[in-house]
């Protein structure tokens, strides 16, 4: 029961699953930019994963996607928006420290409408990659840990 | 019996929707905007970001996103827990 779908499923896995995961991680780092942002992105992501597990079944992705790095990911993705949280504890818990600071991401953009400037928005790129992280990662390791464990019970 | 039941549930709850309808704002015309309205004038320069649905789910409110990356979180280690028994030896 784990060997996955037909041939054309799999060829037109093969075709998506690069462009969903540059598609997804282009959402997650342009999240100050452009409409998206971490949780969004990084759902896009968790569906090429998904995909990926459905086309060629849970023997398919064996040694891939590990479940117990996915897992470790997470909690780094987790903890590392809450450090960043702390980040401007001196003001105020989630004060933007590095907005419009001139260091890292300490750009800062005209008023009005423009093109956008890639190096602004202080701690809000880097909010968007941990908490990207953490959804892509954990979302992934859900619906494998589900998939998986759903087809064990039918052969049982 | 059970038919009518739902039925009359159906439509009293449907009377008050139609109610409620036609006492509704014009569309794009909230009630209080001054919080809209001071997110657009002031993100670019507060935050420096051009989009301001992110600075207020990251700054403003940033307080609510640990919220709900915490709910996620839980969801996952639930997950994860439940099927303990049934992946020990796949992936």
């Amino acid at each position: 029961m784990n060997t996955g779908m037909s041939v054309i499923v799999r060829t037109i896995t093969r075709l998506v699953y690069g462009l969903s995961l540059v598609f997804g991680f282009y959402v997650i780092m342009h999240g100050h930019l452009t409409p998206g942002g971490g949780f969004q992105g990084g759902a896009v992501v968790a569906s090429a994963f998904a995909l990926l597990l459905v086309a060629f079944g849970a023997a398919g992705i064996k040694g891939h996607l590990n479940q117990h790095l996915l897992q470790t990911l997470e909690e780094i993705g987790a903890l590392a928006f809450l450090a960043l949280g702390f980040v401007g504890i001196g003001t105020a818990f989630f004060y933007n420290l590095l907005a419009n600071s001139g260091s890292l991401f300490g750009g800062s953009v005209p008023i009005g409408p423009n093109a956008g400037v890639f190096n602004s928005a202080g701690t809000l790129p880097l909010m968007n990659w941990a908490v990207g992280l953490k959804v892509m990662t954990g979302i992934a390791a859900v619906v494998i840990v589900m998939l998986v464990g759903a087809r064990k019970e039918e052969t049982e | 019996m059970r038919k009518a039941v739902i039925l009359v549930a159906f439509l009293f709850v449907g009377a008050f929707l139609l109610l409620a309808a036609t006492s509704m704002r014009p569309f794009g015309e909230p009630s209080f905007a001054d919080m809209d309205d001071y997110f657009i004038a002031n993100t670019q320069v507060e935050v420096a970001a051009n989009n301001a649905v992110t600075a207020v789910v990251f700054d403003y409110r940033g307080f609510d996103t640990l919220g709900e990356a915490t709910v996620l979180f839980a969801a996952v280690v639930g997950v994860l827990a439940l099927f303990r028994k049934l992946r020990e030896d796949e992936v």
